[in-house]
């Protein structure tokens, strides 16, 4: 929706442009007001940003540079990629952080509640509920937590975890920083390697490699997440027996 | 003749001042003359701090020896909501450390959005002896081994409190732990636990405890076996069931019937996880007498709901979800006539169409018939001024209000116009107010209005609102009581801010994420200003990394007289003359 999308930009932006982003009340708006998804038929969110290149910023406060870059790092850490599909059917709606306000740990216990009802409860979780598991890193002194549901695959999860941590690993650990466990590398450099590996304990309590099934059954079977040094992961459940729960859960 | 302070004799003093517990009292008190501050500290019990970073641990202690009760508040309560990246801090282990040495008396520990460790727990447990009262209000950090060491060691406990709390790994076992001679137990609240509790254990505490009054069970306590605690316990006046669904056996329903039916004081129930509503009316001998009915987690709807909620007449507090809707808001209309707060959550918060019937007439109807109404919290999809204006009318003695509509930005669905002129009724209408939550479509006019009339506003919430600085300088220049104020996603920016520098003083809080607020700005603010600690909170990295005119992600600005705080993670950046 394209007014959450831009939400975290400022709303004086919006009147430089001649486009009508489908904005209640801003002229030339259609009355769209029933439904709640304001942006239907409207830009998806590639071409707003593609808006925001053109723009001059109000009184030049922001740097167009910045500009951008506040865009996609607040896509980056708040939003799943929106993709534009068939102009006729409203995009799916773009999930904006803590709004609605509701608490997080109750997003995570109904949703945990509502999985062992019949069909007809369906209503009451619309689909979309919250996956929130807690991320801790060998050294760091504070745990961090992730909505599992925010991230469509892999690498999307990798980069925020490597923008959520990347102070510790700048700050002591060098350069190298996080790796991104979905590059080429064969599996025993990895964990050769001083670098970090994240990995994730299950809903059987085993600790897996994270990139080992695939992503949908991660998301649903993802307790926690540690993000360990490369040499301490060996002992880790191994690929093949990571596609032996795959294959007997399918 | 005037009689002189100091010839008044102390003891008189303290007696009378006995009396007067309420902080702001006792605060007015000590700023009589120095000898009544002398004699007021002295005599102090309970203390409440409302940001555990605004003072430390060692100030209070020096100036109030002897006190009996601390309550304690940490992360701002946009923390609720995910905007507090994890890490930020709150951690209470430096004030429970400062707090055994000095006072061994200690009887009561309350903590409101605060990491608490096991170890804080092991500390708490093991020096307090006489100690009473744990409440843990949506603190993290801590797991059934920090309860366990609890449950051990505090012979006198009278209530634990979990409310909202998130309990790592929690195992049923720490409740054995409770010794077969601990019988003070008065208020029991693991609502948020996880995970099963051993029943048996459980079973027998109840069983041993005459004072009992609070039991709000988590959702894997199974209906059946809910009868036979409250068999165990008919003194009861608040309780939580756990999961309310079972196969419909006659015995196990005239069971749980019989046994609600002997609770005479029950005055308020909660709980009603994964409700079957054939066993919904095992509640209904208690209906009539409750006060409090919080439906938050129970997924009734219809006309189970509307029958339910019926049979309440004394009702005085609803929490329920929006299966509620409109016809079953009129319908408490109509019979809770003694209604004071209402909350209607919503069933699919992220949902892009509306699952329910539950729009503004709801709130409207309510408004009407429910004159004594105070406080509100109403989650819907849909508002009109015109609503906002009856219900702002309706209600003289709101002194809470919070409206959340769910989509961003969204105008009066009839007239497309911004809701500026609702609630510019609710507040010239609440003289009262103390707390408001705005959301649906806003312009500068509508703090306009809110700074020109809302005189006794302590809390305000923004979200998505406004068009310029304006709008955050009409608050801060118009509301005179305001405390905390939480923005977010406003295109508000530094002039609003530096030119109420001053105002942020007299402010417990103020909270600014995805607005306009410049890394310049924030070290301006923490140069001029002392007694504020002002926090940089961003993920992106230092911000001297970025130009100065770029705005910060998060800013969280509180007054204090501690300094800067020296526990902030790599994401938090304190201004001060020497920032950053």
């Amino acid at each position: 929706m394209a007014a959450s999308v831009l939400g975290t930009d400022r709303a004086d932006n919006y009147k430089e442009t001649e486009l009508c982003l489908g904005l209640p009340g801003a002229a030339g708006a259609k009355n769209e007001v029933e439904t709640p998804n304001k942006s239907t038929g409207k830009r998806g969110f590639a071409e707003t940003v593609d808006l925001k290149l053109h723009l001059q910023a109000k009184d030049g406060v922001m740097d167009l540079n910045e500009n951008i870059k506040n865009i996609t790092s607040n896509v980056k850490n708040h939003l799943p990629a929106v993709t534009i599909k068939d102009p006729a059917k409203p995009p799916a709606k773009a999930q904006v952080v803590g709004w609605p306000p509701v608490r997080s740990y109750r997003k995570n216990v109904m949703s945990q509640k509502n999985a062992g009802e019949e069909g007809d409860q369906k209503a009451s979780t619309g689909g979309s509920s919250a996956a929130f598991v807690k991320v801790c890193m060998d050294g760091a002194p504070y745990l961090r937590k992730v909505d599992l549901k925010m991230y469509k695959s892999y690498q999307e999860l990798s980069d925020a975890l490597a923008k959520m941590f990347s102070s510790f690993t700048m700050g002591n650990y060098g350069a190298q920083g996080m790796i991104d466990f979905m590059n080429e590398r064969k599996l025993m450099d990895l964990l050769n390697s001083s670098e970090y590996v994240p990995s994730y304990e299950d809903k059987d309590g085993d600790w897996m490699l994270v990139g080992d099934v695939p992503w949908e059954m991660f998301v649903n079977s993802c307790k926690r997440l540690r993000i360990m040094k490369g040499s301490e992961a060996i002992g880790l459940v191994s690929a093949p027996r990571a596609m032996e729960k795959c294959k007997s859960r399918t | 003749m005037l009689r002189k302070a100091s010839s008044f004799p102390e003891e008189m003093l303290e007696h009378v001042l006995s009396f007067i517990t309420s902080d702001k009292d006792r605060n007015a008190v000590s700023l009589v003359c120095k000898s009544w501050y002398e004699i007021e500290r002295w005599c102090r019990k309970r203390i409440f701090v409302g940001n555990c970073y605004a003072v430390r641990p060692e100030m209070v202690i020096r100036r109030f020896p002897e006190l009996r009760s601390v309550e304690l508040k940490g992360k701002p309560h946009f923390a609720d909501f995910d905007l507090v990246p994890d890490g930020w801090g709150g951690c209470v282990y430096p004030w429970i450390a400062a707090l055994a040495t000095a006072y061994p008396l200690l009887e009561e520990i309350k903590l409101k959005r605060m990491v608490v460790s096991d170890e804080s727990l092991e500390v708490i447990a093991k020096s307090f002896k006489n100690f009473k009262v744990l409440v843990l209000s949506s603190c993290e950090g801590f797991s059934t081994d920090g309860l366990a060491a609890v449950a051990a060691n505090c012979r006198n406990l009278r209530g634990l409190d979990l409310r909202e709390s998130e309990v790592d790994d929690p195992s049923g076992q720490w409740l054995s732990r409770f010794p077969d001679s601990f019988t003070s137990l008065a208020s029991l609240n693991i609502s948020c636990l996880g995970a099963e509790v051993s029943f048996s254990a459980l079973e027998r505490l109840v069983g041993r405890c005459p004072d009992l009054k609070t039991l709000r069970l988590n959702h894997a306590v199974p209906l059946d076996k809910l009868a036979n605690l409250l068999r165990g316990a008919p003194q009861l006046v608040e309780l939580g069931t756990g999961a309310y669904s079972a196969e419909l056996q006659p015995d196990v329903f005239s069971n749980l019937a019989g046994a609600f039916s002997g609770c005479k004081e029950l005055r308020s129930l909660s709980g009603f996880w994964n409700v079957f509503p054939g066993y919904l009316p095992a509640v209904y001998p208690v209906c009539s007498g409750l006060t409090s009915l919080n439906l938050r987690d129970a997924n009734i709807q219809g006309a189970d709901l509307i029958k339910l909620v019926s049979q309440c007449r004394s009702l005085q507090r609803l929490w329920v979800l929006d299966y509620i809707e409109d016809i079953g808001l009129e319908a408490l209309a109509a019979c809770c006539k003694d209604l004071t707060e209402l909350r209607v959550f919503p069933s699919d918060p992220y949902g892009a169409e509306p699952n329910v019937s539950l729009t503004e007439r709801g709130l409207v109807s309510v408004s009407e018939g429910c004159p004594k109404l105070q406080s509100v919290l109403y989650f819907c999809r849909q508002m009109t001024n015109a609503a906002l204006v009856t219900i702002a009318k309706n209600s003289p003695r709101m002194t809470c209000f919070r409206l959340c509509i769910i989509e961003p930005r969204a105008p009066d669905y009839q007239t497309l116009q911004p809701l500026d002129l609702g609630f510019g009724a609710i507040v010239e209408n609440y003289k009262d107010l103390r707390r408001l939550s705005l959301s649906g479509l806003l312009t500068d006019r509508v703090f306009e209005y809110i700074g020109t009339y809302a005189k006794k506003l302590e809390m305000l919430s923004v979200a998505f609102a406004g068009d310029s600085d304006l709008g955050l300088h009409h608050v801060l220049s118009g509301c005179e009581k305001l405390c905390k104020l939480e923005i977010r996603d406003c295109p508000f920016g530094d002039n609003a801010l530096l030119a109420n520098a001053a105002k942020l003083e007299t402010m417990r809080s103020l909270w600014m994420s995805s607005c306009s607020v410049s890394f310049r700005a924030c070290k301006l603010l923490g140069q001029k200003m002392p007694r504020l600690n002002v926090e940089v909170i961003d993920e992106r990295g230092p911000p001297d990394l970025r130009p100065e005119n770029c705005p910060v992600e998060k800013l969280y600005i509180y007054r204090t007289i501690a300094g800067p705080r020296f526990d902030m993670p790599g994401f938090v950046w304190t201004m001060n003359g020497d920032s950053v």
